[in-house]
């Protein structure tokens, strides 16, 4: 049996069993941490922790063993070695904005927040590259190199605030995935820092791997197999212009119908968001931008590039749009128009808090032409367990963000919420998707990930996390619904030679 | 025991590895041989998987092609190319240079060894673009890791960890691409004479600008005379592709960007397109020739200084792709000298990976980045999660495992 985390009227949730001899240890523990990295960067103080037992799933909380704030690489290497020493649990925390509870605390764990690494090291443009420190903003680094014209891709909502190592750890997307990429495709390098304290540096200001692509599966581990220090992010140049075009649609087949054919045409949009009629009526009564609120579905569809392009592009997108059975259609003539169109899908998630008092935001992808059917699906899935939800959808890239309404103060409705969130995630994978396509699996789709994988595929997984880490001391709980030992996952019977079965291989 | 064993399916994969896996006798695994010269030899018997073979899911309005690891590459360019799309990171169609047929090799193949060509700079890599697999692990496991949607974060990323993993990991029986649409068309501006660290500035300055460009190469005068639709001179060669009224616009946009560079020539489609399909290729440096052939991906602004200080240590011949990042060396003789590759690159960062040399010379050589001792360590506690008894292509990465 492991342990359950504290939530308000939430499902509980099985933790893994604190260590009480860890525990027991808290004061000692506490005073070597506080040798290693300084006695103000260590807090054990309950109400000093308060701010760290949860991340942006508030639904569940937890105090840890005491919030460790180094300064260096070094610090984390030592704190992470002294850790890993004395079989001392490591959950790491960037600026607390995961929306899958990745950096919900433990008990026994120390809580290794990365918040004073904030230094743009280096400004790079002749490379098209910048190195900076993962407590800068994904919105920060944009900022430093804005003047010079240049930007950071990926865009996630919580950009102000959410910082690159978290991205690095989530593998974040944003609304510009289609053209530009995740994480994963903008960033050229990272230092890592090894749970036995070891730093390993991963690819550069040069592309590719001369060796094993670690990074690949480092960007997206969820703070399980590392804790990264530095990052090398791509820089790109700002496009000349952007424009976006506003269509409404009677159904969401036809607007699924548009985004096929503005794809299958040869376009590929820097963004193509669609919301639906819920979606639609509570930005529209939040922000006023003048969306249309007689249609089904919405779509904003965005273009970047050269002017002539832009213009090129737009003709042709205006065009599919009518024949697909667009009723509304208005192109942006200036870029405050054009942020108008966004201002409501940006405002979406705060527009749905104003119409209900609590509200579970989902993030399943699913093969875009199969909108329509799960759209119906959720509708009936919304009368199964009487909560309403609202729709918005990275529609280029199949990203589907419902939003379930509920109220929290109602008995049983999160418990509701939570059923009807995995309900629709399993329809997710049904229809060829995944789980997660942004917030990452964190404790929030943890005991979901059989949906998707068998038995087999989530041991290979543990495995690859063994390598990095043997004793399972980083941020575990999260990602995998069943902790293995690695001993045991990485038992092997090699008979010497001598072959178990001597028909084989028998073609 | 040491004729090929041929797989017909996935079963068979499994049932080969779980068999080599048990008496711990190493495999070599194989598609059409294209790629069988590349990295270092490896013991054990050869796994043939060229008849797991066939396109299992192409929907070109989702962006998405899965296909069996035998598929040949030539029916999935010819597929993609019959709706207007391709496979965005130009992989490399090594036949020229390894004195192979051309156009031979598989998806499985491309995709183990993650060589991507001059678009790789603006699309991504190989990696990049891998969305899904279904692979048997050296355990002789069958499992699936990513799935068929761009966006998707369920667990670690092991699709793309196996490209360029050169099927040391496990057996990629199938494997989900992104696609994208093929561009309407395509112009390349020249530039001409610049000496290395001017031609760097040039690269970045166009890269730098709005011009989207995805191609960016650098050639010596005697490389440069044996490339379709170029002359006997330096050149810096800039390719712009898209919709014709973009390409038209951006090509005004970049001479004018690059005017302190001097006056630009421009190709026409149908000149741009053969040569950028040559330098994807490393035609300058075909074979049949057992000379030592390098890969080097290093700092775009500090490649052109370190292709011309390559070439005058070691008298051999480079040339520049992916605006100074990604140096191809060629060298004089059968001998690689790697420690001297090296000892240039190092200052630098980066890698250097040796891409044509006889067996005995790959034998003997680091083919791929020694690496220092943690990262080695960690890659090899990686390599033993997914391959326990090395069955793998032992050896083919790095000596022994």
């Amino acid at each position: 049996m492991g342990a359950t985390i504290e939530a308000a009227g939430a499902p509980r949730l099985a933790m893994p069993e604190p260590d009480a001899g860890v525990m027991g240890r808290r004061a000692a523990i506490v005073a070597d941490l506080r040798a290693i990295v300084g006695a103000g960067a260590v807090i054990d103080h309950e109400r000093a922790m308060r701010p760290y037992e949860s991340d942006a799933l508030t639904a569940h909380r937890q105090l840890p063993l005491a919030v460790v704030l180094p300064s260096t690489t070094q610090e984390v290497a030592a704190v992470l070695k002294y850790c890993h020493d004395n079989r001392i649990r490591v959950v790491p925390r960037g600026a607390g904005t995961s929306l899958s509870g990745g950096a919900l605390p433990l008990a026994d764990a120390v809580l290794l927040g990365l918040a004073k690494f904030t230094r743009v090291r280096e400004i790079d443009i002749a490379n098209r590259c910048a190195v900076v420190e993962p407590g800068v903003t994904n919105l920060g680094i944009t900022k430093a190199v804005e003047h010079l014209g240049f930007y950071y891709a990926p865009d996630p909502s919580s950009q102000i605030a959410c910082t690159i190592g978290g991205n690095v750890a989530e593998n974040s997307g944003g609304v510009h995935c289609l053209k530009y990429g995740l994480t994963t495709h903008n960033v050229l390098g990272a230092e890592l820092v090894l749970i036995s304290g070891e730093i390993v540096r991963l690819g550069g200001k040069h592309l590719d791997a001369g060796g094993l692509d670690l990074l690949s599966v480092v960007i997206g581990s969820e703070g399980l197999l590392g804790v990264v220090t530095e990052v090398t992010v791509r820089l790109l140049k700002k496009p000349d212009t952007a424009r976006a075009v506003l269509v409404g649609f009677p159904s969401s087949e036809q607007a699924g119908d548009c985004v096929a054919k503005i794809i299958a045409s040869g376009i590929i949009p820097a963004g193509i968001e669609m919301m639906d009629k819920d979606a639609i009526a509570a930005a529209e009564a939040f922000v006023k931008v003048g969306y249309p609120l007689d249609v089904e579905a919405l779509l904003i569809v965005e273009l970047d590039g050269p002017e002539a392009e832009c213009a090129h592009l737009l003709g042709a997108v205006e065009a599919l749009a009518r024949d697909c059975g667009a009723t509304t259609l208005r192109v942006s003539q200036s870029e405050e128009e054009r942020l108008g169109f966004w201002a409501g899908r940006k405002a979406a998630f705060p527009a749905v808090g104003r119409i209900s008092p609590d509200y579970l935001c989902m993030d399943g992808t699913i093969p875009r032409r199969q909108l329509p059917f799960v759209l119906a699906r959720m509708r009936e899935l919304s009368g199964k367990h009487g909560l309403r939800v609202a729709n918005v959808f990275h529609a280029g890239d199949g990203n589907l963000h419902p939003l379930i309404l509920y109220d929290a103060n109602a008995p049983g409705e999160l418990e509701a919420a939570e059923a009807f969130g995995a309900d629709i995630l399993r329809l997710c994978v049904e229809v060829g998707g995944v789980l997660t396509g942004e917030h990452g699996v964190g404790i929030e789709k943890r005991d979901l990930m059989p949906e998707m994988f068998n038995e087999t595929d989530l041991l290979q997984q543990q495995r690859l996390k063994c390598a990095f880490d043997a004793e399972g001391l980083l941020n575990p709980g999260k990602v995998f619904p069943t902790l293995h030992r690695c001993a045991e996952m990485g038992r092997l019977h090699v008979s010497g030679g001598a072959l178990p079965f001597p028909d084989l291989p028998r073609f | 025991m040491t004729e090929p064993l041929f797989a017909r399916d996935e079963q068979d994969v499994v049932e080969a590895v779980a068999a080599a896996c048990a008496s711990a006798s190493p495999l070599e695994i194989t598609g059409t041989s294209s790629l069988r010269a590349l990295g270092r030899p490896c013991a054990g018997r050869v796994l043939d998987v060229s008849a797991l073979c066939g396109v299992t899911l192409y929907e070109p309005e989702e962006l998405v092609l899965s296909a069996r690891c035998g598929t040949p590459r030539r029916d999935i360019d010819d597929m993609l190319a019959e709706s207007g799309q391709m496979l965005a990171f130009e992989p490399l169609d090594l036949g020229p240079v390894l004195g192979t047929a051309p156009r031979a090799g598989t998806v499985g193949g491309l995709f183990a060894v993650n060589l991507s060509g001059p678009r790789r700079l603006s699309a991504g890599s190989a990696r990049d673009h891998a969305l899904g697999l279904r692979a048997v692990s050296g355990r002789g496991e069958l499992f699936k890791a990513g799935g068929r949607v761009v966006k998707n974060v369920t667990g670690y990323d092991l699709p793309r960890l196996f490209a360029g993993a050169f099927g040391t990991l496990g057996v990629a029986t199938e494997i989900t691409f992104k696609v994208l649409p093929r561009p309407e068309t395509e112009q390349t501006l020249l530039l001409h004479a610049l000496a290395p660290a001017r031609a760097a500035e040039a690269l970045s300055a166009a890269m730098g600008s709005s011009c989207e460009v995805s191609g960016a190469a650098l050639m010596p005068a005697a490389v440069a005379a044996r490339l379709p639709g170029l002359s006997a001179r330096e050149t810096v060669a800039l390719r712009l592709e898209g919709v014709a009224p973009s390409v038209a616009a951006r090509r005004e946009m970049l001479r004018q960007a690059l005017s302190p560079f001097g006056p630009t020539d421009v190709l026409e489609a149908d000149v741009s397109a053969p040569l950028w399909r040559a330098l994807r290729d490393v035609e300058p440096f075909a074979g049949p020739s057992a000379c030592a052939l390098w890969r080097i991906s290093t700092a775009p602004m500090a490649g052109p200084i370190l292709a011309a200080r390559l070439c005058a240590e070691l008298d051999g011949e480079a040339f520049c792709d992916w605006a100074g990042g990604l140096i191809w060396l060629s060298l004089p003789s059968e001998a690689a000298w790697a420690e001297r590759v090296r000892a240039v690159l190092a200052p630098e960062g980066g890698h250097a990976t040796l891409i044509r040399a006889t067996a005995a010379e790959r034998s003997k050589t680091a083919v791929f980045q020694p690496l220092d001792g943690a990262l080695a360590a960690l890659t090899h506690r990686v390599k033993d999660s997914f391959d326990p008894a090395g069955v793998l292509n032992r050896g083919r990465m790095h000596e022994g495992w």
